[in-house]
């Protein structure tokens, strides 16, 4: 525990080290396994598959599986599709969300501390309680098949990214509008100049939460989109699956490597940007 | 005319906050109206609303098995895995949180399913869970077990969507090692120095000082785990539509019937019902969470 700050004997924190590793390394043993069987599966071929017992490191590596399921799903349509929806949803969400933050944090006006709970009161609405009016209204405005629905809300602020936001833009001393506002900066030159700039670490965590959540998301597509050359990874990869689970033909190597390829991007970003993921969550969890 | 600078500020503030104030009225406050008086309505997509009153309310508890079982699956859903959750979030916290190196990999490696795409990783479970083929059953049959059904089975195919979730932690695990680092280490050495041994220090200060965190793992658990959808969606049924939430109904959870109910059989009206229902306990839920609350989460002085 948390004794390897305090004093005590060598022997003992020997022991207790070799225990918290010898857990770990189990532990992270059981969270890698999916995937990496995912990743040995989707080199395989159809035989290797259901060999028994299985063949952790395929003889030959088919990395044209790969290429195959590209063919099989319209699978670059598919990434442009979902691209182009990511794209505009994580711009709708900081634009919108970082000017109502912004209203939040440092203006004063009557009814703003109401406002503000009811929109942290709304994270805590199912959103089925709104999908079938709002499903049909967006279906009587002609809406239905097509990204609007999708990508309009985002232009219209989401209050968890708003919560993150207010609360970074708090910490920015109230100092600076004062001095910009003598140099007769208004409250919109005072947004854009002085407190986004100092705010990017959070606009940047925003940002990476709406690109895993509007990449991921498969219920808003699942209900808006029909047409097949509209679809996004997630929901080609679901329509896939059907037809393989559907009609027996049972190419899960093909499946895999179509689930390996949609992971990716998540992984890749993750990478690229592990500290504003851990500080993002950490500072929605620790609110209190 | 010339506005003073309170009143200029307040217009201001309004119009900053103003695209939010706007879609909070068009795409939740409307929708929630409208959602409420369709739940009272025989509304389907193909004819206009007839008000029936509480017609759909007393079908869905007098008269509707399916609803009742879809609760009693997610009730089994959500008790056992939120609970199973948080213990091995905070597990997994506390021994990333002794500073040893190395730990940044483990961290990674916990914390990377919780953010990959839903559907990719419930088709992947679909066949770690294969009876004949599948990881688990195969890692099974190594010490000598025969693996279940798993999703062919009635009786197995929660516990199998419950042990899928357990690889989601993640997120809950990142919480709990934000709080377990807020912990001032003065505490622990003046706890030590009065001679608390490391159980006795682990429950009067650990536990106390992260019970925020706990709590709010635990609401956003519960929460979540009351609308479980796409796994069930994805891993359950066979390739016919509407047999989503198989085998026998054991996985129909209460999202899962809302949306069939709403986009297989095109009943708005029984669908917003359920809507709601669903919006009821989860504030139920929560309510009972945060009295329980006042119980066991310490709040230090300042906060709250």
């Amino acid at each position: 525990m948390e004794q390897s700050h305090l004093k005590k004997p060598y022997w003992q924190t020997i022991i207790w080290c070799s225990g918290a590793y010898l857990s770990l390394l189990i532990m992270s043993g059981l969270f890698v396994a999916p995937f990496a069987w995912m990743f040995s599966v989707s080199l395989h071929d159809l035989p290797g598959v259901f060999a028994q017992p299985f063949q952790w490191i395929p003889e030959r590596a088919m990395w044209r599986n790969y290429a195959d399921v590209t063919s099989l799903l319209p699978f670059w349509r598919y990434t442009a599709n979902t691209a182009l929806i990511t794209a505009l949803t994580v711009t709708g969400t900081l634009l919108s969300c970082s000017l109502v933050a912004f209203g939040f944090s440092r203006l004063r006006f009557k009814g703003r501390e109401t406002l503000f709970s009811v929109c942290l009161a709304t994270m805590m609405l199912p959103g089925q309680v709104t999908m079938i009016p709002l499903y049909m209204f967006f279906s009587s405005i002609g809406w239905v098949d097509s990204y609007l629905p999708l990508i309009v809300p985002a232009f219209f602020g989401s209050p968890f990214s708003i919560f993150l936001l207010r609360q970074f833009f708090l910490t920015i001393p109230k100092e600076y509008d004062e001095a910009a506002m003598l140099d007769g900066a208004g409250w919109l030159r005072i947004y854009w100049s002085i407190v986004l700039p100092l705010a990017r670490p959070a606009l940047a965590t925003v940002a990476l939460f709406t690109f895993i959540g509007s990449w991921n998301d498969f219920f808003g597509p699942l209900i808006y989109l029909n047409s097949p050359e509209l679809a996004t990874l997630t929901l080609g990869l679901n329509m896939l699956k059907s037809q393989i689970v559907g009609t027996g033909t049972t190419q899960w190597h093909l499946l895999m490597a179509g689930a390996v390829l949609i992971m990716l991007p998540n992984i890749i970003a993750f990478a690229l940007a592990q500290k504003h993921f851990i500080k993002g969550i950490a500072m929605g969890g620790l609110r209190g | 005319m010339k506005w003073s600078r309170a009143r200029r500020e307040q217009v201001t503030g309004i119009a900053f906050i103003s695209p939010w104030l706007i879609g909070f009225l068009v795409f939740t406050l409307g929708p929630m109206i409208v959602s409420l008086g369709a739940s009272f309505t025989s509304w389907t997509m193909l004819s206009p609303p007839t008000w029936v009153g509480l017609e759909n309310y007393e079908r869905m508890f007098g008269d509707d098995p399916l609803f009742a079982q879809s609760l009693l699956n997610t009730a089994y859903y959500v008790l056992l895995a939120v609970p199973l959750a948080t213990v091995l979030a905070l597990g997994l916290a506390l021994i990333l949180n002794q500073h040893l190196p190395g730990m940044g990999v483990f961290r990674t490696i916990f914390f990377l399913p919780s953010i990959t795409n839903l559907v990719a990783v419930s088709i992947l479970w679909i066949w770690v869970f294969n009876p004949e083929f599948g990881l688990l059953n195969s890692a099974l049959r190594v010490v000598g077990v025969t693996g279940p059904l798993w999703l062919q089975s009635d009786s197995w195919a929660k516990p199998a969507l419950i042990v899928m979730s357990l690889w989601g932690i993640g997120g809950s695990m990142i919480i709990f090692l934000a709080a377990l680092q807020g912990v001032p280490h003065e505490l622990y050495e003046a706890a030590a120095l009065d001679g608390a041994g490391p159980v006795r220090r682990f429950r009067a200060i650990t536990l106390p000082m992260i019970s925020p965190a706990v709590f709010f793992s635990l609401v956003i658990g519960l929460i979540g785990g009351l609308q479980v959808f796409t796994q069930a969606f994805v891993m359950t049924g066979t390739a016919q539509p509407g047999s989503e939430g198989g085998p026998n109904n054991s996985t129909l959870f209460v999202v899962l019937y809302l949306y069939k109910k709403a986009f297989q059989e095109f009943k708005m009206g029984y669908a917003s019902a359920l809507a709601w229902v669903l919006f009821c306990l989860i504030l139920i839920v929560t309510l009972v969470q945060k009295r329980l609350s006042r119980k066991w989460v310490y709040y230090e002085a300042g906060e709250r």
